[in-house]
């Protein structure tokens, strides 16, 4: 325990959970809202069936960016309520909606306390909604927040859209085109993930890892990875790592180049709209020739990776790699020499500096907003503690800023693969994880190409998770997609929304 | 004799060769973009394809939501016999046919506008608020081009403002006629929900102006729509093409064929621009509307002094 009163930890360190450092609710209360005050960043908050049987354990991990530290505060629950956090600390409102869905815990004083996945509580018995067992939940439903007045009008989006895309409810509240509130409700891709998780790892774990959200699943699985080797103290070898990274940042290229793709579809701009669209294809190829899946499932595994590259491979990926880099640049240049999309893109869609860090943005949304965060630089694991990517940063919080940060991070994204292909290190690619300590913790922190994918892993006195959670980097994210839309026409809604593009499943889980 | 073959020339041209247009903007839209793009004559196969599916219609609705297709085509189809093509006259021609013209156009965008706000969806009513509101400006623009042509060629009918006359004037007042032609191409392109003001394509409900007032409408009413906004292309198209192409149209049969090719070279040129620029935003859009009627005025300023 540190002055603080929090344990400190290293990503992907397990420690042993009777070394958390444990405080009384008021305390632990005071200890997130000064810290998050002060600028520390809330990665999870969530619940643990305590040793009693009515006790429910709270635990928190905060991230000192400045010294690449985490530190953890555990607190126990004796009542079904406990005062809520967000009145003095608005980034933590989601984390204590969940908290309540499934422990049944009432944060007292939450201002918007509605469900957010739309399931029962974990723990039978235990509502905080106190509504009857027996009778079904239905995703979204629920009461919306209303403005009330003359010509005001609601419009209601989803979930069921006209595009091919995943379920998610909107509702605007709306003065002719003019948008005062957007509420965003979620909930239709609840899997139970985090359920199924416990008592594992065993065989499905590392595809339901490839699961949480299918555009990042070398992102989760890495983290998961990370939070098992971390627990049972296997040291992957360094050709592993780096091809891991190259998995990761082959994810980011595709990602950002289709999204970028798609903001130039949304304005009707078709030469980078189509180019993009091909051109995320070669770089979904790419991964297909690193793992033989485009998506990158089945690569990453506890322990290093499952395939390797073949050295007779490896001129024929770096050339179709360069090929694919130069093709994007000047799709992408298109968009930045055509007026009429600039002019789209700017001043549309702006998230403040300050509302941005008041709600703990992550990954491009937030560094368009001028935050300096990245979890490759701020907490560097695998092969990012050896070799490093500039953050990029841009200061308007404007689609024009999410638009550009992607296009950053497509260039440097390039540049650190070909470095690293350069000099490919032989060796294993894989040695064996042992078995997981029991009674430990373990965090670990990947920046996916959305932004920081959060791991907690929890075991029991067996060596098997009590508790897994799972912080998708949209879990922190939505909120900053509403507020983008306050005063904006409601008409740059899907551009915006696709400034962001955050994943539904991965918020779901 | 003459007279009537023309005539028959004149309705079936007008019939037919809507669609085409369409196909012809998407291909240049897909050369553009480096894709090989739908055949030219998909639009004809769409409207077979909507015209033999059932529709469905939602519970909400009253009469007005299955008339306004009837109506729209309806108003599309008179509008397209009032407009001069490769004949000296149109089938249908008098003074002041201009006014009956812009009003029947005015009268379908209407029932349209009803029919959307017949569903009770909000989106419907986003839509029908953008177009009206848009449909206002865009008419000035329009009218005063009108002014223009009523002015050089001293005539109140559409063949006359249309007609041989008015090539002569390029050699004379081609400033006017530059300025008028400007106007007019932004008002076919608001006017038929083209880029930069609308995308026809977009899937994105909220950001749509014409397409989602006709999101509940299916099957044959669907194909209805598309069929008479087609044929709204063809009379905006073939204005502006008589006033492009009046001192090289010629006459007879001749005539005819440099309209129909310059109607061609307009879908290009919608198409190139398509290709080329990013949707306004919403916002935005009145200003462009706005240095529409400026450029119509200028023109008739220019004629007046």
């Amino acid at each position: 325990m540190n002055a603080h009163g929090t344990t400190e930890a290293r990503t992907g360190q397990a420690i042993p959970r009777a070394s958390i450092s444990v405080l009384p609710f008021v305390d632990f209360r005071r200890l997130v809202i000064n810290e998050a005050a002060a600028g520390q960043a809330i990665l999870a908050l969530f619940g643990h069936l305590g040793a009693g049987p009515d006790l429910v354990d709270l635990h928190v991990v905060l991230a000192d960016r400045d010294r690449s530290r985490l530190r953890i505060a555990r607190t126990t629950l004796e009542a079904d309520r406990f005062e809520s956090l967000t009145p003095d600390c608005a980034r933590v409102h989601l984390f204590e909606r969940e908290i309540a869905e499934q422990y049944g815990l009432r944060p007292e004083g939450h201002p918007w306390l509605k469900p957010v996945r739309f399931h029962g509580s974990y723990r039978s018995g235990h509502d905080a909604w106190g509504r009857d067992p027996r009778v079904p939940i239905v995703a979204g439903v629920a009461d919306f927040f209303r403005v009330e007045g003359d010509e005001i009008h609601e419009v209601a989006v989803g979930p069921v859209h006209a595009g091919v895309i995943e379920p998610g409810h909107f509702r605007f509240q709306c003065h002719g085109e003019h948008v005062f509130h957007l509420e965003i409700s979620l909930g239709y891709q609840h899997r139970g993930i985090e359920r199924l998780l416990v008592g594992g790892p065993d065989k499905r774990t590392s595809h339901l890892m490839e699961a949480v959200s299918g555009d990042a699943s070398v992102g989760h699985s890495m983290a998961y990875c990370e939070v098992v080797e971390g627990l049972t103290g296997c040291q992957p070898p360094i050709r592993a790592l780096v091809l891991r990274g190259v998995a990761l940042e082959l994810e980011r290229l595709a990602n950002h180049t289709g999204d970028l793709g798609a903001l130039a579809a949304d304005v009707g701009f078709l030469p980078t709209a189509s180019y993009c669209g091909r051109i995320r294809g070669e770089f979904l190829n790419l991964t297909a020739l690193l793992c033989g899946g485009r998506f990158g499932r089945g690569l990453v595994r506890p322990g290093g990776v499952r395939l390797d590259l073949e050295p007779s491979g490896l001129d024929e990926f770096r050339g179709r790699l360069e090929k694919a880099i130069r093709e994007v640049t000047t799709a992408v240049d298109l968009l930045w020499s055509s007026t009429s999309v600039q002019a789209r893109f700017e001043g549309t869609g702006v998230v403040p500096f300050e509302v941005a860090g008041e709600l703990g943005l992550v990954g491009p949304a937030a560094r368009a907003c001028g935050l300096d965060c990245d979890a490759r630089r701020d907490f560097p694991s695998g092969i990012f503690r050896f070799a490093q990517s500039p953050v990029s940063s841009w200061h308007t919080g404007d689609v024009f800023a999410r638009a550009y940060i992607r296009r950053l991070e497509i260039e440097r994204s390039g540049e650190f693969i070909l470095d690293q292909l350069q000099s490919l290190p032989d060796g294993p690619i894989t040695v064996p994880a042992g078995l997981l300590r029991p009674d430990h913790l373990a965090v670990s922190l990947v920046e996916g190409w959305r932004g920081e994918i959060c791991h907690v892993a929890l075991t029991d006195s067996t060596g098997q998770f009590s508790r897994y959670k799972i912080v998708d980097p949209s879990f922190h994210n939505w909120m900053g997609l509403a507020m983008a839309l306050r005063d904006e026409p409601i008409s740059d809604f899907p551009l915006c929304n696709k400034s962001f593009n955050l994943s539904y499943c991965g918020h779901d889980l | 004799m003459e007279a009537i073959a023309q005539g028959v020339v004149h309705v079936f041209l007008a019939l037919a060769l809507p669609p085409l247009l369409l196909g012809v903007i998407a291909r240049t839209k897909a050369f553009v973009a480096g894709r090989v793009g739908p055949p030219l004559l998909q639009p004809y196969y769409d409207l077979i394809r909507l015209f033999h599916k059932g529709s469905v219609i939602s519970e909400t609705t009253t009469w007005v939501f299955r008339l306004g297709p009837l109506v729209g085509m309806t108003t599309a189809v008179l509008a397209s016999l009032l407009i001069p093509l490769g004949g000296p006259t149109a089938p249908v021609s008098f003074a002041g046919d201009l006014i009956l013209l812009v009003y029947l156009l005015g009268l379908g965008r209407f029932f349209t506008a009803l029919a959307a706000l017949d569903t009770g969806s909000p989106f419907q009513g986003m839509g029908a608020a953008r177009e009206v509101a848009f449909a206002c400006l865009a008419e000035p623009a329009f009218f005063l081009g009108l002014v223009v042509l009523a002015k050089l060629t001293g005539s109140l009918a559409l063949a006359g403002m249309l007609g041989a006359s008015l090539g002569a004037h390029w050699a004379t007042d081609s400033a006017s006629l530059v300025l008028i032609l400007l106007s007019w191409f932004i008002v076919l392109l608001v006017e038929n929900s083209r880029i930069p003001f609308d995308d026809p394509n977009t899937h994105l409900e909220l950001t749509m102006i014409h397409e989602v007032m006709v999101l509940d409408h299916s099957g044959p009413a669907l194909g209805m729509i598309q069929y008479s906004a087609a044929i709204k292309l063809f009379v905006s198209s073939a204005l502006v093409a008589r006033v492009a192409f009046s001192a090289g149209l010629g006459s007879g049969w001749t005539a005819w064929s440099v309209l129909v090719i310059g109607i061609l070279v307009i879908a290009v040129l919608i198409g190139v621009v398509e290709s080329v620029m990013a949707r306004l935003r919403l916002s935005h859009v009145p200003t462009l509307l706005v240095a529409a009627c400026l450029l119509s005025a200028f023109g008739v300023i220019l004629l007046a002094r």
